[in-house]
């Protein structure tokens, strides 16, 4: 910050004493109220079922975090939740790096050539942007079924990379790499695929790590598309699995084991978020910007 | 904007664009083109033949009474999810902006939700409110409050609403705090020299140059509410009571997949990919100006 040499007046703009506490208490007001859900779901993950049913349940944790915790990975309701963390790993990853390879890609030839139909090719893509695939289901349902990919990685991983998000953040990119850059690997006789695995690789790698958690993050999250293709119980993802073990009849639901699922659901993307917190929060404005 | 140094050829470009075209035009082009070429037609009951009836489809949704309610329950519910999620992440942000140390382990707590999904996010606040077991429902209940959002439609509203602007508020909440932390130091202290109170900063000076960041995730929000909250309403009331919380995005599915009824299912889709199409040119519009801002 360019003001960062200016002493501030004090107690004028940054609160200093009891105002100062007055916020702080406020803060912890807001977190622990954002906090409750997750609070309550972990809480409900380490008692009995008998305990939740007899209404109100305890709102400090219990002593059965293991059993309940085991139960679900091994066994689950449907599936064990194993099985669909390992699913919803595999689409996540394939969404992400599938996103990213192909993105790479085309801005690059975008960026760095002149061929037929570039500039149809910018405006097919730029289409493509404006297109959730919650709004294209049924259609995008019947090619998947078509191809005989219902219940596989590709139908869950394809659809979900049909868009040019990733495209347009690496093509602003490169746009802002000198000109001199590859003007001298054009003098010193290198290739273009040279010039991108030597120069435009390592110069983007930020750019691609803060694309991954964003992009892992929304494969990760994916609800209404894997609950239409994976009609097979053993290839459910974890995120759209959650409303599975609800029975469907008057029977009580398994709360327990529900909630440890819940929060299973949430750690990935939680330790991504946190651990990569910068990077999200760039790769965040960058990719709405 | 175009690079001055290029390389030649172009066997190569189109084989690196390839990928991409293939992708897009299987599982996007073609998919949407579907959508608006079976728009135009009913299937018969047992999906044997196709009849065209030209733009038949539409007109029967655009006077079709649960159509239109629908439209309604999207624009109050996304304009809710807005306003609950953007309110607390200002509010937040501003105390944050406030603190010189500890800001960072707020944030840092503060982003969990946003990396809940929508639908685990459902079950959580399905969990707080269900009519049998729900903590909150419960206390409610020893206040004389008879909570149930089985049953009742405002009731149905008001959970799915605070469940879908929850990850929001995160989401909110970090554009907030960046944009905060970007007013200049300078203009604020001077206020306070000349005596403005802090929320006479805030409104006179804090707000207007907040406003881009506030018109941006106005868009965006609504976007969200409109397009990504599926799991939320899937997972809590169904669409339910009647077709209380029943969302554009909802209905396409409860038609097309729950119903069967593909055209009218399809025209629903061309309806919503033309309002995606205005949202995003209004983004666009925006995002344009905020450069030169």
């Amino acid at each position: 910050m360019a003001e960062s040499s200016h002493e501030p007046v004090p107690g004028m703009v940054e609160k200093r004493g009891r105002a100062l506490w007055l916020t702080h208490a406020l803060m912890i007001g807001g977190v622990l109220i954002v906090f409750f859900p997750i609070w309550l779901a972990f809480v409900a993950s380490t008692v009995t079922q008998p305990e939740i049913v007899s209404p109100p349940m305890p709102l400090l944790p219990g002593g059965h975090f293991i059993e309940n915790y085991t139960k679900a990975l091994l066994s689950g309701v449907n599936v064990p939740v194993y099985t669909m963390l390992f699913n919803s790993l595999i689409m996540a990853l394939g969404i992400a790096i599938g996103k990213i390879i192909i993105s790479l890609l085309s801005a690059f030839a975008i960026v760095y050539f002149r061929f037929p139909g570039r500039i149809a090719f910018f405006w097919l893509i730029f289409i493509t942007l404006m297109l959730p695939v919650e709004v294209r289901i049924v259609p995008t349902y019947e090619v998947i079924a078509g191809f005989g990919m219902l219940n596989s990685y590709g139908g869950l991983i394809f659809p979900l990379i049909a868009s040019a998000t990733a495209t347009f953040l690496f093509r602003q990119f490169f746009m802002t790499i000198p000109d001199e850059l590859a003007e001298a690997a054009r003098v010193d006789g290198a290739g273009p695929m040279r010039f991108f695995i030597d120069i435009i690789l390592p110069m983007s790698r930020t750019n691609i790590a803060a694309l991954f958690v964003i992009l892992f993050i929304y494969g990760w999250n994916q609800y209404l598309w894997p609950l239409l293709i994976t009609t097979d119980v053993e290839m459910n993802t974890i995120v759209m699995g959650i409303k599975q073990m609800f029975p469907s009849g008057d029977d009580t639901a398994d709360w327990p084991v529900i909630m440890a699922t819940s929060i299973l659901a949430m750690i990935p993307p939680v330790i991504i978020v946190i651990s990569m917190q910068k990077l999200f929060i760039r790769g965040l404005v960058d990719s709405e910007k | 904007m175009e690079k001055l140094v290029t390389f030649k050829g172009w066997l190569l470009p189109l084989a690196l664009v390839f990928p991409q075209i293939v992708i897009s035009a299987v599982f996007f082009f073609y998919p949407a083109g579907q959508a608006v070429w079976q728009s135009l037609f009913i299937p018969d009951p047992f999906g044997l033949s196709t009849k065209f009836v030209g733009l038949g489809n539409f007109e029967f949704l655009l006077t079709d009474e649960f159509y239109r309610a629908s439209f309604l329950t999207s624009a109050v519910f996304s304009l809710l999810v807005t306003l609950v999620s953007m309110v607390p992440a200002l509010f937040l942000a501003v105390m944050a902006d406030r603190l010189i140390k500890g800001a960072g382990v707020y944030r840092t707590l503060l982003i969990w939700p946003y990396a809940v999904a929508p639908a685990v996010a459902g079950v959580l606040w399905l969990f707080m409110f269900n009519t049998r077991v729900g903590v909150v429902s419960w206390y409610l209940g020893q206040l004389g409050y008879d909570w149930n959002h089985v049953l009742n439609e405002a009731e149905a509203m008001g959970l799915v609403v605070v469940a879908s602007g929850w990850g929001r508020v995160s989401y909110n909440f970090l554009f907030f705090f960046a944009a905060l932390q970007a007013v200049p130091r300078s203009v604020i202290e001077a206020a306070a020299i000349d005596g403005a109170s802090f929320w006479r900063r805030f409104f006179t000076i804090v707000l207007p140059l907040l406003s881009p960041t506030t018109f941006f995730l106005l868009v965006v929000n609504i976007v969200y509410a409109f397009f990504e909250t599926f799991g939320v309403i899937h997972t809590i009331t169904g669409g339910g009571p009647q077709q209380a919380t029943t969302i554009l995005v909802y209905k396409v599915f409860a038609d097309g997949f729950v119903g069967q009824d593909l055209g009218s299912s399809a025209a629903q889709s061309v309806i919503l990919l033309l309002l995606v199409g205005a949202l995003t040119v209004v983004q666009f519009k925006f995002v344009e100006k905020r450069v030169h801002y």
